[in-house]
Parts: structure tokens; C-alpha cells; sequence
């Protein structure tokens, strides 16, 4: 028997999405049971990593048949779930997702910046929005999708933030790995200014013609006003 | 006017006002004329005031540092280099470049999200039901009694005597009873059966088989979960009790073969709560009491000889069920822990 097809009907079958340990476990356990079955002996010491990789296999396999249904793997466990195109008629069978209402926008950025940087400082947050945000974090944290999850070793202590797996689970996300464009945010390099911010055009009164930036003197200024390296 | 009034409820602070505009003039971040930018800014705070809408204070923040890059720009180059070498080293027009750029990066990813949550709103998991085996011939295991349950977590505990003989640790009081009730009820929910023992697997001290077991006996009263024996001798397993409305007829007609046993004890609506709190205490002395093989052998014995009775007693009162665990302070050994 196929480690995958085994694999598969025992996630066809669960009542709960399983953890890569607990299918482990249940390999393990069939195979030492009193009454164990030849079949169920070889996959006595399965390792993790061979679960993981046949589950992959699995998912990929389901993809390319491009059924109904997929297997998914949400904050580290996996499941079947329904394609969303099916959903009107899901929603018929089985009634309205019990799901609080949807995240602001000011919600959603604030829980953006703490899901790429965590841990992360409200002030670290404030700094990158711009704005005060006292009230979204209370809201993200009385939803659980964000905890406490340490103190800063700067003055103060400040509390640092985190996402929780109900963060993932809301998202549908298998891990913080799967964050979208999660190379690009999660540890922010500080980008170069391409070209340098224009002075010539634009302001509210033109300056006298001797204060006019010359051609020449523009690239000059360039070079000069690259700052080296930023701390973030 | 209105118009500019329903953009205004959108933004969520000046770096999102500073990106719309510079959207609306279509040019790159890194492009774009932060002067001209400025006036702008501040035509729209004025606006704001205009319609009475609080201005907040990151606003005027950001107002101000427009009109700070503004002024500089009206020096010529030479002189703003050396004024911005003495004073910071950074040119604030890069500063505030790089934070947009950094913002416009964190509300695209916010968008990305928006559209998981509307997705993941419409994925529906799998959930089959339960997988039913269970036929007629289940019925058939024995229900077991307290005295069972005594015997077998006494065994348990038999675990930890010989790491703690002759020791005495004081331990935080870690755990609950109803966090211990939460943890049975979810084990049990995950897995339709689960062997006594398993349920203390996981156990590090005597405390906390302790309050398992209560939890375990409390759940056992409100008639959320069942003790079966499959067989004389063979582990107790703990499942979930049948609906309790429901199964009474059932079980007298399938368990015939011992009509005087079951009923009495699974379905007896006379059983009060006080009597099974007795049994809560009563459990707990003896847990308490280090059993040697002669209380087990004594309670096996009760166990016999109570087994019908033991169901009576528990239907006439409290004072009674007692009786029988009496003979437990009597135990050699005092309590250990």
C-alpha cells in the first residue's frame, strides 16, 4: 500500500484536520497493534519528513486533477477542503459559515505589518502606519489573531506582538512561510532611491532664477544625498 | 465638495492620504515631487478643517515635515548639502520616501489578506460525521462501578510511589478540575474510545492524576461520558455516554443478560448529585491513602459482594455508600501528598 493513499483515507476520514504527528502516531499505532495487520508493519517507523513529502505529493496530485476538492494544510494541519467556487451551493447544505464579521482596513494593515515583522512593537507598528493604533491592536487581540507574545529588551519593556494559529487558520494559511510576497516584507531591506527626489518643478513659488537647480548640479546632489545604509 | 468628503473617510492616516495622491498623479513613489506633493497635502487639511472633520494630529505631523522639505528646496544645492550634513546626515526627503514605499508595500499585502479572508470565507472543510461500528453486541460491556475505577487509578498512581517514597515536594497547584474536564472531553471527543490509562498518560505528578480523575468522576455524573470494561479483567475504557434520554429503553431490552447491574447505574434518575459528590470524596481519601495490595484486595472484595448492592445503596442515599470505604482511614500509611 501506498504511504499516500494511506495517508489519504485516513484525512478522508478524520473528524479534526491532523497534524503530520498525529498521522505519525496512527502509522505507528497500526502497526503495533496486537492484531496488526502485515500491510500496517512497514510503516511502523515512518518518518516525518516522508509523511510530509507524500502529503505534498498528495496535494500536488489533487491540484493537477483539478477536482472539487483539495488537501490543505492550515496552520500546520491538513484536511480536505471544498474549491471557493463551490461555495453558494456549500452554503446551501450546510448554512452560512459561522465567522465574525470581516477585518477593517485599518485592521487588515495593522495585522499585516505584525504577521511579516513579528515580534513587533506597537510603536514599531505606529511607525510604519503612521498613524495611532490602539484601537485596531485591542480589536486583533480580542479576535485572537494577535498575542502578546514577549517583551522588548529596550527601555521600557514594551510588549511585542505576534500572530497566533488562529491567524493562520483565518487566512487559510499553512504557515507564516506562506504569507504572500513573504520574502519581499517579512525583514524589510531598505530599498535605494532609484532617482533622486526632483527639486525643479513644482513648488508654490518658483524660485529666482539664480536658486534654480543647474542640469549639472542635479546628479552632483544625487550622490551627496544617498544616505548609506538606514536602520529600519 | 461631497466628493472630497467620502475620500476622506478612507484614508487611514496621512502616509495613506500622501500615497493617494501621489497615485492620482501617476507617478512612481520614487519619482514623485514631494513639493509639489506638499502643497497638496495641505490643501487637502485645510479641506478637512473646512468640513469640520477632526484633524488629526498625525496629520499636522505630516503637514509640517512637507513644509519642512518644502523650505529647503528653496535654498540652492550647495548650501542645502551642508546644512543637512551638520544637522542629521539623513535627507528627510528619503526618509519619507522610504516610509511610503514600506506603507504602499504593507497595504498591498493588506489587500493580498482581504482577498484570503473572502476566500478562505467561502473553502468549506471536511467534516465527516462519526464513523459508526457500533452494533448490538457493544451494549455487552460491563458497566463498571466506583470501586473499579478506585482499583484502576490506584494503579495509576502506583507510578509515582516508588519515585516519591520517603520524599515530600510541594507542587503548584497547576492544574483544575475543569481544565482537566476540557482536556478528558476533547481526548474523547478526537477518539470515540480511549483506554482509562491513556487518560493519565500524560500525567507528571500524583496532583495532577488526581484531579484527572476527579475531572474524569464529575463528567461521569453529569452523564457526558461512560466507563465500559470489554471483557472481565480487560482495561476500563472511557467513552461517551449515550444521549440520555433516550438510550433507557434501549438498554434494558439489549442488555438482558444483566438487567439488575446497568440499569441502576447508567440511567438511574434517582442517583441526586449528592450521592456521587460522596463518591467524589470518597475517591479522593483513598486516593490520598497509600493502598496497599490489602486495601486492594479489600476493595476487590467490597467490590464483589457490593456489586448489587453497591447500585441499591447508591439509589437510597449518600450515608450509605459511604460505609463501605471506611475501612480506608484505617490504611497503614498516612497521606503523601
Amino acid at each position: 500500500m501506498e504511504l499516500k493513499f494511506i495517508l489519504e483515507s485516513l484525512l478522508f476520514s478524520a473528524q479534526k484536520p491532523m497534524s503530520v504527528k498525529e498521522l505519525r502516531d496512527i502509522l505507528a499505532n497500526a502497526a503495533t497493534a496486537e492484531d496488526a495487520d502485515e500491510a500496517a508493519k512497514p510503516y511502523k517507523k515512518t518518518k516525518e519528513e516522508d509523511v510530509i513529502a507524500a502529503l505534498e505529493e498528495l496535494a500536488r496530485e489533487h491540484e493537477a486533477a483539478a477536482r472539487s476538492y483539495r488537501l490543505a494544510c492550515v496552520a500546520g494541519a491538513w484536511q480536505f477542503v471544498t474549491q471557493p467556487e463551490f461555495s453558494p451551493w456549500l452554503k446551501a447544505l450546510v448554512g452560512v459559515k459561522n465567522r465574525p464579521s470581516r477585518l477593517s482596513q485599518a485592521a487588515l494593515e495593522t495585522l499585516a505589518i505584525i504577521a511579516y515583522r513579528q515580534p513587533i512593537t506597537r510603536a514599531e507598528v505606529e511607525q510604519v502606519r503612521g498613524v495611532n493604533v490602539d484601537g485596531t491592536m485591542q480589536t486583533l487581540l480580542e479576535r485572537g489573531l494577535v498575542e502578546q507574545s514577549g517583551r522588548a529588551e529596550v527601555v521600557g519593556r514594551p510588549a511585542l506582538y505576534s500572530t497566533t494559529p488562529l491567524f493562520l487558520e483565518y487566512f487559510g494559511l499553512r504557515g507564516l512561510e506562506d504569507l504572500p510576497a513573504a520574502d519581499e516584507l517579512r525583514r524589510i531591506p531598505v530599498e535605494k532611491p532609484i532617482a533622486p527626489v526632483t527639486a525643479d518643478a513644482g513648488l508654490a513659488t518658483v524660485p529666482p532664477e539664480q536658486l534654480q537647480l543647474t542640469d549639472e548640479a542635479k546628479p552632483e546632489a544625487a550622490e551627496e544625498q544617498n544616505p548609506p545604509a538606514q536602520q529600519s | 465638495m461631497a466628493e472630497y468628503k467620502v475620500q476622506f473617510e478612507v484614508f487611514e492616516g496621512p502616509l495613506d492620504l500622501l500615497l493617494y495622491l501621489i497615485k492620482k498623479e501617476e507617478v512612481d513613489i520614487y519619482e514623485v515631487n514631494l513639493t509639489k506633493l506638499a502643497t497638496q497635502f495641505i490643501e487637502y487639511v485645510d479641506l478637512m478643517r473646512q468640513f469640520d472633520l477632526e484633524v488629526a494630529g498625525e496629520f499636522l505631523v505630516m503637514a509640517s515635515t512637507l513644509m519642512y522639505i518644502k523650505s529647503r528646496e528653496l535654498l540652492p544645492v550647495d548650501q542645502q548639502v551642508a546644512v543637512e550634513a551638520e544637522e542629521e546626515g539623513e535627507d528627510p526627503r528619503w526618509e519619507l520616501i522610504r516610509q511610503l514605499v514600506e506603507y504602499k508595500k504593507f497595504k498591498d499585502a493588506a489587500a493580498q489578506l482581504q482577498t484570503l479572508e473572502e476566500r478562505q470565507e467561502n473553502v468549506f472543510p471536511r467534516l465527516p460525521g462519526k464513523i459508526e461500528f457500533h452494533t448490538e453486541a457493544e451494549p455487552k460491556k460491563e458497566q463498571i462501578g466506583i470501586f473499579d475505577l478506585l482499583n484502576a487509578v490506584n494503579s495509576v498512581l502506583k507510578r509515582f510511589q516508588d519515585k516519591t517514597a520517603g520524599q515530600r515536594e510541594i507542587y503548584e497547584d497547576k492544574w483544575t478540575v475543569s481544565e482537566k474536564m476540557e482536556f478528558v472531553l476533547k481526548t474523547i471527543t478526537e477518539r470515540s474510545t480511549v483506554k482509562f490509562s491513556e487518560l493519565f498518560a500524560t500525567a507528571a505528578n500524583r496532583a495532577e492524576v488526581v484531579c484527572t480523575f476527579l475531572a474524569l468522576l464529575e463528567l461521569i455524573r453529569l452523564k457526558q461520558l461512560a466507563c465500559l470494561q470489554p471483557e472481565p479483567f480487560a482495561e476500563i475504557e472511557v467513552t461517551k455516554a449515550v444521549a440520555p434520554a433516550a438510550p433507557a429503553p434501549d438498554e434494558n431490552g439489549t442488555t438482558s443478560e444483566a438487567p439488575a447491574e446497568t440499569p441502576a447505574k447508567a440511567t438511574s434518575p434517582a442517583e441526586t448529585a449528592d450521592d456521587v459528590d460522596a463518591g467524589d470524596e470518597d475517591a479522593e481519601e483513598d486516593i490520598d491513602d497509600d493502598d496497599d495490595d490489602d486495601d486492594d484486595e479489600d476493595d476487590d472484595e467490597d467490590d464483589d459482594e457490593d456489586d448489587d448492592e453497591d447500585e441499591d445503596e447508591d439509589e437510597d442515599g449518600g450515608d450509605e455508600s459511604v460505609e463501605p470505604l471506611k475501612e480506608n482511614p484505617e490504611a497503614p500509611e498516612p497521606p503523601k501528598s
